[in-house]
Protein backbone atom coordinates (compact mmCIF):
# COMPACT_ATOMS: atom_id res chain seq x y z
CA UNK A 1 0.00 0.00 0.00
CA UNK A 2 1.49 3.29 -1.08
CA UNK A 3 1.03 6.33 1.10
CA UNK A 4 1.78 9.99 0.56
CA UNK A 5 4.00 10.69 3.52
CA UNK A 6 4.39 14.39 2.85
CA UNK A 7 4.92 15.11 6.56
CA UNK A 8 7.99 12.91 6.82
CA UNK A 9 11.14 14.98 6.65
CA UNK A 10 13.95 12.59 6.02
CA UNK A 11 12.33 9.49 4.64
CA UNK A 12 12.04 9.24 0.87
CA UNK A 13 8.84 10.87 -0.20
CA UNK A 14 6.51 9.54 -2.80
CA UNK A 15 5.78 11.75 -5.80
CA UNK A 16 3.10 9.43 -7.09
CA UNK A 17 0.97 6.95 -5.19
CA UNK A 18 -1.35 4.64 -7.05
CA UNK A 19 -3.55 2.08 -5.29
CA UNK A 20 -5.90 -0.37 -6.95
CA UNK A 21 -6.22 1.53 -10.20
CA UNK A 22 -8.78 0.08 -12.57
CA UNK A 23 -9.95 1.08 -16.01
CA UNK A 24 -12.08 -0.75 -18.52
CA UNK A 25 -13.46 0.21 -21.88
CA UNK A 26 -16.73 -1.68 -22.01
CA UNK A 27 -15.87 -5.35 -21.66
CA UNK A 28 -12.18 -4.82 -22.18
CA UNK A 29 -10.25 -4.45 -18.94
CA UNK A 30 -7.18 -2.29 -19.53
CA UNK A 31 -5.99 -1.76 -15.95
CA UNK A 32 -6.78 -4.52 -13.50
CA UNK A 33 -5.74 -3.17 -10.11
CA UNK A 34 -2.46 -1.33 -10.57
CA UNK A 35 -0.46 -0.37 -7.47
CA UNK A 36 2.69 1.64 -7.87
CA UNK A 37 4.69 4.29 -6.14
CA UNK A 38 7.20 6.70 -7.57
CA UNK A 39 9.66 8.34 -5.20
CA UNK A 40 10.54 11.97 -5.53
CA UNK A 41 13.52 12.46 -7.78
CA UNK A 42 13.61 9.01 -9.28
CA UNK A 43 13.16 7.80 -12.82
CA UNK A 44 10.47 5.17 -12.81
CA UNK A 45 10.31 3.03 -15.91
CA UNK A 46 6.98 1.51 -16.79
CA UNK A 47 7.85 -1.37 -19.02
CA UNK A 48 5.48 -3.41 -21.07
CA UNK A 49 4.52 -4.43 -24.57
CA UNK A 50 1.96 -2.58 -26.68
CA UNK A 51 -1.50 -2.93 -25.21
CA UNK A 52 -0.27 -3.60 -21.66
CA UNK A 53 -1.89 -0.37 -20.40
CA UNK A 54 1.10 1.99 -20.19
CA UNK A 55 -0.51 4.89 -22.02
CA UNK A 56 -3.75 4.46 -20.07
CA UNK A 57 -1.81 4.86 -16.81
CA UNK A 58 -0.11 8.00 -18.12
CA UNK A 59 -3.44 9.45 -19.32
CA UNK A 60 -5.02 8.83 -15.93
CA UNK A 61 -2.09 10.21 -13.92
CA UNK A 62 -1.90 13.29 -16.13
CA UNK A 63 -5.63 14.09 -15.56
CA UNK A 64 -6.74 13.30 -19.12
CA UNK A 65 -8.78 10.24 -18.25
CA UNK A 66 -10.84 9.39 -15.17
CA UNK A 67 -10.19 6.03 -13.52
CA UNK A 68 -13.00 3.55 -12.83
CA UNK A 69 -11.64 2.72 -9.39
CA UNK A 70 -8.60 3.22 -7.21
CA UNK A 71 -6.91 6.17 -5.56
CA UNK A 72 -4.16 8.26 -7.02
CA UNK A 73 -2.22 11.07 -5.46
CA UNK A 74 0.27 13.12 -7.38
CA UNK A 75 2.73 15.37 -5.51
CA UNK A 76 0.47 15.39 -2.47
CA UNK A 77 -2.74 16.16 -4.33
CA UNK A 78 -5.65 13.82 -4.77
CA UNK A 79 -6.08 13.37 -8.49
CA UNK A 80 -9.87 13.23 -8.45
CA UNK A 81 -10.44 16.28 -6.24
CA UNK A 82 -7.49 18.51 -7.11
CA UNK A 83 -6.85 17.96 -10.78
CA UNK A 84 -6.14 21.66 -11.26
CA UNK A 85 -3.37 21.67 -8.66
CA UNK A 86 -1.88 18.53 -10.20
CA UNK A 87 -1.87 20.13 -13.64
CA UNK A 88 0.16 23.08 -12.45
CA UNK A 89 2.94 20.75 -11.20
CA UNK A 90 3.27 18.19 -13.98
CA UNK A 91 4.58 18.15 -17.51
CA UNK A 92 3.47 15.63 -20.11
CA UNK A 93 5.06 14.54 -23.34
CA UNK A 94 2.72 12.10 -24.97
CA UNK A 95 3.32 9.45 -27.55
CA UNK A 96 2.34 11.70 -30.42
CA UNK A 97 4.04 15.02 -30.84
CA UNK A 98 2.04 17.80 -29.26
CA UNK A 99 3.56 20.74 -31.07
CA UNK A 100 1.59 23.35 -32.98
CA UNK A 101 2.62 22.76 -36.58
CA UNK A 102 1.67 26.25 -37.79
CA UNK A 103 3.74 28.07 -35.18
CA UNK A 104 7.54 28.31 -35.20
CA UNK A 105 9.57 26.50 -32.56
CA UNK A 106 10.01 29.71 -30.61
CA UNK A 107 6.32 30.64 -30.89
CA UNK A 108 5.38 27.20 -29.58
CA UNK A 109 7.46 27.88 -26.48
CA UNK A 110 6.02 31.39 -26.14
CA UNK A 111 2.50 29.95 -26.37
CA UNK A 112 3.29 27.63 -23.47
CA UNK A 113 4.79 30.54 -21.53
CA UNK A 114 1.67 32.65 -22.06
CA UNK A 115 -0.63 29.82 -21.02
CA UNK A 116 1.52 29.36 -17.90
CA UNK A 117 1.09 33.09 -17.22
CA UNK A 118 4.84 33.69 -17.13
CA UNK A 119 5.85 37.36 -17.28
CA UNK A 120 7.11 38.43 -20.71
CA UNK A 121 10.80 38.57 -19.73
CA UNK A 122 10.73 35.14 -18.03
CA UNK A 123 9.00 33.78 -21.10
CA UNK A 124 11.75 35.02 -23.42
CA UNK A 125 14.60 33.99 -21.14
CA UNK A 126 13.19 30.51 -20.53
CA UNK A 127 12.42 29.96 -24.22
CA UNK A 128 15.92 30.92 -25.36
CA UNK A 129 17.42 28.76 -22.58
CA UNK A 130 15.46 25.75 -23.78
CA UNK A 131 16.16 26.39 -27.46
CA UNK A 132 19.84 26.49 -26.60
CA UNK A 133 19.70 23.42 -24.40
CA UNK A 134 17.88 21.30 -26.97
CA UNK A 135 19.96 22.46 -29.90
CA UNK A 136 17.05 24.21 -31.60
CA UNK A 137 18.47 27.72 -31.90
CA UNK A 138 18.81 27.48 -35.69
CA UNK A 139 15.33 26.03 -35.98
CA UNK A 140 13.69 28.55 -33.65
CA UNK A 141 12.20 30.67 -36.43
CA UNK A 142 11.02 27.74 -38.52
CA UNK A 143 7.82 25.73 -38.18
CA UNK A 144 8.00 22.05 -37.17
CA UNK A 145 7.02 21.06 -40.72
CA UNK A 146 10.72 21.45 -41.56
CA UNK A 147 11.96 19.51 -38.48
CA UNK A 148 13.24 15.95 -38.28
CA UNK A 149 11.52 13.50 -35.94
CA UNK A 150 14.22 13.99 -33.31
CA UNK A 151 13.94 17.79 -33.48
CA UNK A 152 10.15 17.68 -33.15
CA UNK A 153 10.49 15.45 -30.11
CA UNK A 154 13.04 17.82 -28.59
CA UNK A 155 10.71 20.78 -29.13
CA UNK A 156 7.95 18.71 -27.57
CA UNK A 157 10.05 18.15 -24.43
CA UNK A 158 11.14 21.79 -24.38
CA UNK A 159 7.45 22.82 -24.36
CA UNK A 160 6.85 20.45 -21.47
CA UNK A 161 9.71 22.06 -19.55
CA UNK A 162 8.60 25.70 -20.01
CA UNK A 163 6.75 25.55 -16.70
CA UNK A 164 9.57 23.83 -14.78
CA UNK A 165 7.41 20.85 -13.80
CA UNK A 166 8.41 18.77 -10.76
CA UNK A 167 7.07 15.58 -12.29
CA UNK A 168 7.31 14.67 -15.95
CA UNK A 169 5.48 11.95 -17.80
CA UNK A 170 7.27 10.69 -20.87
CA UNK A 171 5.14 8.25 -22.82
CA UNK A 172 7.41 6.25 -25.12
CA UNK A 173 9.70 9.21 -25.74
CA UNK A 174 11.99 7.39 -28.17
CA UNK A 175 9.46 5.43 -30.21
CA UNK A 176 10.04 6.13 -33.88
CA UNK A 177 13.38 7.89 -33.39
CA UNK A 178 16.57 6.91 -35.17
CA UNK A 179 19.39 5.51 -32.98
CA UNK A 180 21.23 8.82 -32.76
CA UNK A 181 18.14 10.78 -31.72
CA UNK A 182 17.35 8.02 -29.25
CA UNK A 183 20.69 8.48 -27.55
CA UNK A 184 20.22 12.24 -27.50
CA UNK A 185 16.85 11.68 -25.83
CA UNK A 186 18.43 9.35 -23.28
CA UNK A 187 20.94 12.05 -22.40
CA UNK A 188 18.11 14.60 -22.04
CA UNK A 189 16.32 12.26 -19.64
CA UNK A 190 19.51 11.66 -17.64
CA UNK A 191 20.09 15.42 -17.40
CA UNK A 192 16.53 15.98 -16.17
CA UNK A 193 16.96 13.25 -13.58
CA UNK A 194 20.22 14.87 -12.47
CA UNK A 195 18.31 18.10 -11.83
CA UNK A 196 16.06 16.21 -9.45
CA UNK A 197 12.94 16.09 -11.61
CA UNK A 198 10.80 13.02 -10.98
CA UNK A 199 10.17 11.13 -14.20
CA UNK A 200 7.68 8.46 -15.18
CA UNK A 201 8.91 6.93 -18.37
CA UNK A 202 7.04 4.32 -20.35
CA UNK A 203 8.81 2.17 -22.83
CA UNK A 204 8.56 -1.09 -24.64
CA UNK A 205 12.32 -1.21 -25.02
CA UNK A 206 13.86 -3.28 -22.26
CA UNK A 207 17.27 -1.82 -22.94
CA UNK A 208 15.88 1.69 -22.46
CA UNK A 209 14.34 0.97 -19.06
CA UNK A 210 17.56 -0.77 -18.00
CA UNK A 211 19.59 2.22 -19.16
CA UNK A 212 17.52 5.03 -17.62
CA UNK A 213 15.28 3.86 -14.82
CA UNK A 214 16.10 3.76 -11.11
CA UNK A 215 13.19 1.42 -10.67
CA UNK A 216 11.13 -0.51 -13.14
CA UNK A 217 7.56 -1.72 -13.01
CA UNK A 218 6.77 -4.51 -15.42
CA UNK A 219 3.22 -4.10 -16.72
CA UNK A 220 1.50 -7.08 -18.22
CA UNK A 221 -2.19 -7.17 -19.17
CA UNK A 222 -3.13 -4.31 -16.86
CA UNK A 223 -1.18 -5.48 -13.81
CA UNK A 224 2.26 -4.73 -12.39
CA UNK A 225 3.77 -8.20 -12.32
CA UNK A 226 7.13 -7.15 -10.93
CA UNK A 227 8.75 -4.05 -9.53
CA UNK A 228 12.28 -3.22 -8.51
CA UNK A 229 15.63 -1.90 -9.62
CA UNK A 230 16.91 -3.34 -12.89
CA UNK A 231 19.41 -5.37 -10.84
CA UNK A 232 16.73 -6.73 -8.51
CA UNK A 233 14.62 -7.79 -11.45
CA UNK A 234 17.52 -9.51 -13.13
CA UNK A 235 18.37 -11.35 -9.91
CA UNK A 236 14.87 -12.73 -9.74
CA UNK A 237 15.51 -15.02 -12.63
CA UNK A 238 18.10 -17.71 -13.06
CA UNK A 239 20.61 -17.74 -15.86
CA UNK A 240 23.60 -15.70 -14.68
CA UNK A 241 26.77 -17.53 -15.61
CA UNK A 242 30.45 -17.24 -16.42
CA UNK A 243 31.50 -18.48 -19.78
CA UNK A 244 35.08 -19.78 -20.15
CA UNK A 245 36.68 -20.56 -23.48
CA UNK A 246 39.84 -22.65 -23.89
CA UNK A 247 42.50 -23.06 -26.53
CA UNK A 248 42.53 -26.87 -26.51
CA UNK A 249 40.76 -29.98 -25.23
CA UNK A 250 43.33 -30.61 -22.50
CA UNK A 251 42.67 -27.24 -20.87
CA UNK A 252 38.93 -27.82 -21.09
CA UNK A 253 39.32 -31.22 -19.44
CA UNK A 254 41.41 -29.75 -16.62
CA UNK A 255 38.88 -26.98 -16.08
CA UNK A 256 36.01 -29.43 -16.00
CA UNK A 257 37.77 -31.35 -13.23
CA UNK A 258 38.33 -28.16 -11.24
CA UNK A 259 34.75 -26.92 -11.72
CA UNK A 260 32.51 -29.99 -11.82
CA UNK A 261 29.29 -27.90 -11.51
CA UNK A 262 29.93 -26.39 -14.97
CA UNK A 263 28.39 -27.69 -18.14
CA UNK A 264 30.84 -28.23 -20.99
CA UNK A 265 30.58 -27.79 -24.70
CA UNK A 266 33.38 -29.91 -26.19
CA UNK A 267 32.89 -28.70 -29.76
CA UNK A 268 33.21 -25.04 -28.86
CA UNK A 269 35.80 -25.77 -26.13
CA UNK A 270 33.59 -23.85 -23.67
CA UNK A 271 32.62 -24.31 -20.06
CA UNK A 272 29.53 -22.60 -18.64
CA UNK A 273 29.71 -22.09 -14.88
CA UNK A 274 26.61 -20.93 -12.95
CA UNK A 275 27.35 -17.76 -11.02
CA UNK A 276 25.65 -16.33 -7.95
CA UNK A 277 26.63 -12.98 -6.56
CA UNK A 278 29.17 -10.59 -7.96
CA UNK A 279 32.93 -10.35 -8.21
CA UNK A 280 33.41 -12.81 -5.35
CA UNK A 281 32.04 -15.72 -7.34
CA UNK A 282 34.25 -14.74 -10.27
CA UNK A 283 37.31 -14.70 -8.01
CA UNK A 284 36.31 -18.09 -6.58
CA UNK A 285 36.04 -19.58 -10.07
CA UNK A 286 39.47 -18.26 -11.03
CA UNK A 287 41.02 -19.48 -7.77
CA UNK A 288 39.64 -22.97 -8.24
CA UNK A 289 40.94 -23.03 -11.81
CA UNK A 290 44.44 -22.27 -10.52
CA UNK A 291 47.42 -21.11 -12.57
CA UNK A 292 47.80 -24.32 -14.52
CA UNK A 293 44.77 -23.98 -16.76
CA UNK A 294 45.10 -21.51 -19.64
CA UNK A 295 41.85 -19.64 -20.19
CA UNK A 296 41.66 -18.10 -23.63
CA UNK A 297 38.56 -16.00 -23.09
CA UNK A 298 36.16 -15.22 -20.29
CA UNK A 299 32.79 -13.51 -20.27
CA UNK A 300 30.16 -12.84 -17.64
CA UNK A 301 26.50 -13.16 -18.61
CA UNK A 302 23.70 -11.52 -16.67
CA UNK A 303 20.16 -11.96 -17.88
CA UNK A 304 18.73 -8.95 -19.69
CA UNK A 305 15.23 -7.64 -19.20
CA UNK A 306 13.96 -9.72 -22.10
CA UNK A 307 14.74 -12.77 -19.99
CA UNK A 308 13.03 -11.09 -17.04
CA UNK A 309 9.89 -10.43 -19.00
CA UNK A 310 9.79 -13.96 -20.27
CA UNK A 311 10.37 -15.42 -16.82
CA UNK A 312 7.75 -13.20 -15.17
CA UNK A 313 4.92 -13.44 -17.65
CA UNK A 314 5.64 -16.65 -19.48
CA UNK A 315 5.36 -14.61 -22.64
CA UNK A 316 7.99 -13.05 -24.75
CA UNK A 317 7.63 -9.27 -24.72
CA UNK A 318 5.80 -9.22 -27.99
CA UNK A 319 2.76 -7.21 -28.81
CA UNK A 320 -0.29 -7.88 -26.67
CA UNK A 321 -3.03 -6.74 -28.95
CA UNK A 322 -6.63 -6.61 -27.94
CA UNK B 1 -6.65 36.29 -10.22
CA UNK B 2 -10.20 35.05 -10.25
CA UNK B 3 -11.24 32.05 -12.30
CA UNK B 4 -13.09 34.35 -14.68
CA UNK B 5 -10.12 36.61 -15.45
CA UNK B 6 -7.92 33.54 -15.98
CA UNK B 7 -10.52 32.13 -18.36
CA UNK B 8 -10.67 35.44 -20.23
CA UNK B 9 -6.87 35.64 -20.38
CA UNK B 10 -6.44 32.08 -21.57
CA UNK B 11 -9.17 32.53 -24.19
CA UNK B 12 -7.49 35.68 -25.47
CA UNK B 13 -4.20 33.79 -25.75
CA UNK B 14 -5.92 31.07 -27.75
CA UNK B 15 -7.65 33.62 -30.02
CA UNK B 16 -4.21 35.14 -30.63
CA UNK B 17 -2.97 31.69 -31.58
CA UNK B 18 -5.83 31.30 -34.10
CA UNK B 19 -5.02 34.69 -35.65
CA UNK B 20 -1.39 33.67 -36.00
CA UNK B 21 -2.56 30.43 -37.63
CA UNK B 22 -4.53 32.51 -40.12
CA UNK B 23 -1.42 34.53 -41.00
CA UNK B 24 0.68 31.36 -41.36
CA UNK B 25 -1.94 29.49 -43.32
CA UNK B 26 -3.67 32.25 -45.33
CA UNK B 27 -5.65 29.66 -47.27
CA UNK B 28 -7.98 29.64 -44.25
CA UNK B 29 -8.93 33.20 -45.13
CA UNK B 30 -8.46 33.16 -48.90
CA UNK B 31 -11.14 30.50 -49.39
CA UNK B 32 -13.54 32.37 -47.16
CA UNK B 33 -13.02 35.51 -49.25
CA UNK B 34 -12.68 33.99 -52.69
CA UNK B 35 -15.90 31.96 -52.82
CA UNK B 36 -18.26 34.83 -51.92
CA UNK B 37 -16.38 37.29 -54.15
CA UNK B 38 -16.58 34.90 -57.12
CA UNK B 39 -20.28 34.32 -56.38
CA UNK B 40 -20.88 38.07 -56.24
CA UNK B 41 -19.13 38.74 -59.52
CA UNK B 42 -20.57 35.68 -61.24
CA UNK B 43 -24.15 36.42 -60.29
CA UNK B 44 -23.91 40.18 -60.72
CA UNK B 45 -22.03 40.41 -64.03
CA UNK B 46 -22.87 37.18 -65.81
CA UNK B 47 -26.28 36.12 -64.56
CA UNK B 48 -27.39 39.38 -62.96
CA UNK B 49 -28.75 41.10 -66.06
CA UNK B 50 -31.46 38.51 -66.65
CA UNK B 51 -32.11 37.81 -62.96
CA UNK B 52 -32.28 41.54 -62.20
CA UNK B 53 -34.87 42.15 -64.93
CA UNK B 54 -36.89 39.18 -63.70
CA UNK B 55 -36.82 40.41 -60.11
CA UNK B 56 -38.67 43.63 -60.84
CA UNK B 57 -40.45 44.74 -57.70
CA UNK B 58 -38.52 42.44 -55.36
CA UNK B 59 -35.37 44.53 -55.84
CA UNK B 60 -37.29 47.69 -55.01
CA UNK B 61 -36.11 49.18 -58.27
CA UNK B 62 -32.47 48.98 -57.23
CA UNK B 63 -29.78 47.26 -59.33
CA UNK B 64 -29.41 43.49 -58.83
CA UNK B 65 -26.13 43.93 -56.94
CA UNK B 66 -28.04 45.69 -54.16
CA UNK B 67 -30.39 42.71 -53.91
CA UNK B 68 -27.52 40.22 -54.13
CA UNK B 69 -24.93 41.70 -51.77
CA UNK B 70 -26.70 41.06 -48.42
CA UNK B 71 -27.12 37.38 -49.33
CA UNK B 72 -23.47 37.10 -50.37
CA UNK B 73 -22.54 38.66 -47.05
CA UNK B 74 -24.40 35.83 -45.30
CA UNK B 75 -22.63 33.38 -47.61
CA UNK B 76 -19.32 34.82 -46.42
CA UNK B 77 -20.29 33.98 -42.86
CA UNK B 78 -21.14 30.45 -43.98
CA UNK B 79 -17.84 30.15 -45.87
CA UNK B 80 -15.99 30.45 -42.54
CA UNK B 81 -17.42 27.09 -41.47
CA UNK B 82 -14.89 25.09 -43.48
CA UNK B 83 -11.72 26.66 -42.01
CA UNK B 84 -13.15 26.56 -38.49
CA UNK B 85 -14.02 22.86 -38.70
CA UNK B 86 -10.60 22.16 -40.26
CA UNK B 87 -8.75 24.01 -37.51
CA UNK B 88 -10.69 22.35 -34.70
CA UNK B 89 -10.19 18.93 -36.24
CA UNK B 90 -6.46 19.53 -36.80
CA UNK B 91 -6.11 20.25 -33.09
CA UNK B 92 -8.14 17.22 -32.08
CA UNK B 93 -6.29 14.79 -34.36
CA UNK B 94 -2.89 16.13 -33.20
CA UNK B 95 -1.50 16.00 -29.69
CA UNK B 96 -1.91 19.68 -28.82
CA UNK B 97 -5.29 19.28 -27.11
CA UNK B 98 -3.85 16.60 -24.82
CA UNK B 99 -1.01 18.93 -23.95
CA UNK B 100 -3.24 21.90 -23.17
CA UNK B 101 -5.62 19.76 -21.12
CA UNK B 102 -2.76 18.55 -18.92
CA UNK B 103 -1.86 22.19 -18.18
CA UNK B 104 -3.56 24.49 -15.72
CA UNK B 105 -5.35 26.29 -18.57
CA UNK B 106 -8.99 27.34 -18.41
CA UNK B 107 -11.04 24.45 -19.78
CA UNK B 108 -12.98 26.39 -22.40
CA UNK B 109 -10.01 28.40 -23.71
CA UNK B 110 -9.13 26.15 -26.61
CA UNK B 111 -12.58 26.22 -28.23
CA UNK B 112 -13.01 29.88 -27.29
CA UNK B 113 -9.88 30.53 -29.35
CA UNK B 114 -11.40 28.78 -32.34
CA UNK B 115 -14.76 30.54 -32.00
CA UNK B 116 -13.16 33.97 -31.54
CA UNK B 117 -10.73 33.36 -34.38
CA UNK B 118 -13.55 32.25 -36.63
CA UNK B 119 -15.67 35.35 -35.93
CA UNK B 120 -12.69 37.65 -36.53
CA UNK B 121 -11.83 35.87 -39.80
CA UNK B 122 -15.44 36.28 -40.90
CA UNK B 123 -15.36 40.02 -40.25
CA UNK B 124 -12.10 40.34 -42.17
CA UNK B 125 -13.56 38.45 -45.12
CA UNK B 126 -16.78 40.48 -44.93
CA UNK B 127 -14.77 43.73 -45.05
CA UNK B 128 -12.97 42.59 -48.21
CA UNK B 129 -16.27 41.52 -49.74
CA UNK B 130 -17.81 44.87 -48.96
CA UNK B 131 -14.94 46.61 -50.73
CA UNK B 132 -15.37 44.47 -53.83
CA UNK B 133 -19.13 44.98 -53.77
CA UNK B 134 -18.74 48.77 -53.56
CA UNK B 135 -16.42 48.62 -56.57
CA UNK B 136 -19.02 46.51 -58.38
CA UNK B 137 -21.63 49.21 -57.88
CA UNK B 138 -23.24 48.22 -54.59
CA UNK B 139 -24.82 51.33 -53.04
CA UNK B 140 -26.12 50.63 -49.54
CA UNK B 141 -28.78 52.95 -48.13
CA UNK B 142 -28.19 52.04 -44.49
CA UNK B 143 -27.85 54.55 -41.67
CA UNK B 144 -25.16 54.18 -39.01
CA UNK B 145 -27.68 52.45 -36.73
CA UNK B 146 -28.59 50.11 -39.59
CA UNK B 147 -24.90 49.27 -40.09
CA UNK B 148 -24.52 48.51 -36.40
CA UNK B 149 -27.50 46.16 -36.56
CA UNK B 150 -26.02 44.56 -39.69
CA UNK B 151 -22.74 44.02 -37.82
CA UNK B 152 -24.65 42.62 -34.86
CA UNK B 153 -26.56 40.11 -36.95
CA UNK B 154 -23.41 39.09 -38.85
CA UNK B 155 -21.59 38.63 -35.52
CA UNK B 156 -24.44 36.58 -34.08
CA UNK B 157 -24.62 34.34 -37.13
CA UNK B 158 -20.82 34.00 -37.30
CA UNK B 159 -20.77 33.05 -33.61
CA UNK B 160 -23.57 30.51 -34.07
CA UNK B 161 -22.03 28.89 -37.14
CA UNK B 162 -18.61 28.84 -35.45
CA UNK B 163 -20.02 26.67 -32.66
CA UNK B 164 -21.73 24.43 -35.18
CA UNK B 165 -18.50 24.13 -37.19
CA UNK B 166 -16.52 23.43 -34.01
CA UNK B 167 -18.93 20.58 -33.27
CA UNK B 168 -18.55 19.26 -36.82
CA UNK B 169 -14.77 19.52 -36.48
CA UNK B 170 -14.85 17.67 -33.16
CA UNK B 171 -17.12 14.93 -34.48
CA UNK B 172 -15.22 14.33 -37.73
CA UNK B 173 -12.60 11.59 -37.91
CA UNK B 174 -10.34 13.47 -40.31
CA UNK B 175 -9.60 16.98 -41.53
CA UNK B 176 -11.08 16.19 -44.95
CA UNK B 177 -14.23 14.85 -43.31
CA UNK B 178 -14.49 17.96 -41.16
CA UNK B 179 -14.34 20.19 -44.21
CA UNK B 180 -16.87 18.22 -46.26
CA UNK B 181 -19.36 18.13 -43.41
CA UNK B 182 -19.61 21.93 -43.63
CA UNK B 183 -20.27 22.01 -47.38
CA UNK B 184 -24.09 21.87 -47.07
CA UNK B 185 -23.93 24.96 -44.82
CA UNK B 186 -21.56 26.72 -47.18
CA UNK B 187 -23.41 26.01 -50.43
CA UNK B 188 -26.69 24.13 -50.19
CA UNK B 189 -28.42 26.36 -47.66
CA UNK B 190 -27.46 29.67 -49.37
CA UNK B 191 -28.80 28.44 -52.73
CA UNK B 192 -32.00 27.17 -51.14
CA UNK B 193 -32.67 30.55 -49.55
CA UNK B 194 -33.52 34.02 -50.82
CA UNK B 195 -29.82 34.82 -51.35
CA UNK B 196 -29.98 34.92 -55.16
CA UNK B 197 -33.72 35.13 -55.93
CA UNK B 198 -36.80 35.69 -53.74
CA UNK B 199 -38.18 32.52 -52.14
CA UNK B 200 -41.64 33.11 -53.67
CA UNK B 201 -40.18 32.63 -57.16
CA UNK B 202 -39.19 29.04 -56.33
CA UNK B 203 -41.10 25.76 -56.91
CA UNK B 204 -43.52 24.98 -54.06
CA UNK B 205 -41.47 22.39 -52.10
CA UNK B 206 -38.22 24.32 -52.37
CA UNK B 207 -40.06 27.53 -51.56
CA UNK B 208 -41.45 26.05 -48.33
CA UNK B 209 -37.95 24.94 -47.35
CA UNK B 210 -36.43 28.31 -48.25
CA UNK B 211 -39.00 30.16 -46.20
CA UNK B 212 -38.43 28.00 -43.13
CA UNK B 213 -34.66 27.69 -42.97
CA UNK B 214 -32.36 30.08 -41.06
CA UNK B 215 -30.58 31.69 -44.01
CA UNK B 216 -33.70 33.34 -45.44
CA UNK B 217 -34.67 35.52 -42.43
CA UNK B 218 -31.00 36.46 -41.92
CA UNK B 219 -30.59 37.42 -45.59
CA UNK B 220 -33.94 39.25 -45.57
CA UNK B 221 -32.96 41.22 -42.46
CA UNK B 222 -29.63 42.34 -43.90
CA UNK B 223 -31.27 43.13 -47.22
CA UNK B 224 -33.92 45.30 -45.56
CA UNK B 225 -31.24 47.11 -43.50
CA UNK B 226 -28.85 47.66 -46.42
CA UNK B 227 -31.46 48.68 -49.00
CA UNK B 228 -33.35 50.92 -46.58
CA UNK B 229 -36.53 48.82 -46.71
CA UNK B 230 -38.65 48.31 -43.57
CA UNK B 231 -37.12 45.65 -41.28
CA UNK B 232 -40.33 44.23 -39.78
CA UNK B 233 -39.99 41.18 -37.54
CA UNK B 234 -37.46 39.27 -39.63
CA UNK B 235 -34.53 40.45 -37.48
CA UNK B 236 -36.05 38.79 -34.40
CA UNK B 237 -36.55 35.58 -36.36
CA UNK B 238 -32.95 35.85 -37.60
CA UNK B 239 -31.58 36.30 -34.08
CA UNK B 240 -33.75 33.46 -32.77
CA UNK B 241 -32.25 31.18 -35.41
CA UNK B 242 -28.76 32.31 -34.41
CA UNK B 243 -29.53 31.51 -30.78
CA UNK B 244 -30.86 28.05 -31.66
CA UNK B 245 -27.89 27.21 -33.92
CA UNK B 246 -25.40 28.47 -31.33
CA UNK B 247 -27.05 26.40 -28.61
CA UNK B 248 -27.18 23.23 -30.72
CA UNK B 249 -23.55 23.74 -31.79
CA UNK B 250 -22.41 24.39 -28.22
CA UNK B 251 -24.19 21.39 -26.71
CA UNK B 252 -23.02 19.12 -29.53
CA UNK B 253 -19.43 20.38 -29.26
CA UNK B 254 -19.36 19.81 -25.50
CA UNK B 255 -20.77 16.31 -25.95
CA UNK B 256 -18.19 15.49 -28.64
CA UNK B 257 -15.43 16.79 -26.39
CA UNK B 258 -16.67 14.68 -23.47
CA UNK B 259 -16.52 11.57 -25.62
CA UNK B 260 -12.79 12.21 -26.05
CA UNK B 261 -12.19 13.54 -22.54
CA UNK B 262 -14.78 12.00 -20.21
CA UNK B 263 -15.67 13.91 -17.06
CA UNK B 264 -12.66 16.15 -16.80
Amino acid sequence: MCRMNTATKNATRNAVCVNGLRKAYGEKVVLDGVDLSIREGEVYGLLGPNGAGKTTIVRILSTLLPADAGTVSVLGHNLGREAGAVRSLIGVTGQFSAVDKLLTGEENLFLMGRLLHLPATDRRVRASELLERFDLVDAAKRTPATYSGGMTRRLDIAMTLMGRPRLIFLDEPTTGLDPRSRHTMWQIIRDLAAEGVTILLTTQYLEEADELADRIGVLDRGRIVAEGTPEQLKRRIPGAHILLRFADGASLAAATRALPEGSRDANELMLRVPKEGGIRSLREVLTRLGDGVAVQDLSIHTPDLDDVFFALTGNPAKEQTQ
Amino acid sequence: MTTLTVAAQDSTIMIGRELKHTLRFPLLLVGTILVPVVMLLLFDYILGGTIGRGLGIAAHGAPYVDFLMPGILVMTVAASCGPTAIQVNTDMTGGIVDRIRTMAVARGALLAGHIGGSVLRTFLAAAVLLGVALLAGFRPKASLIDWLIVAGIVAAFAFALAWLSAALGLAAKSVAGANSSTLPIQFLLPFLSSTFVPADSMPVGVRWFAEHQPFTPIVESLRALLTGAPLGNTAYLALAWCAVIALVGYVWAQAALRRRYPAS
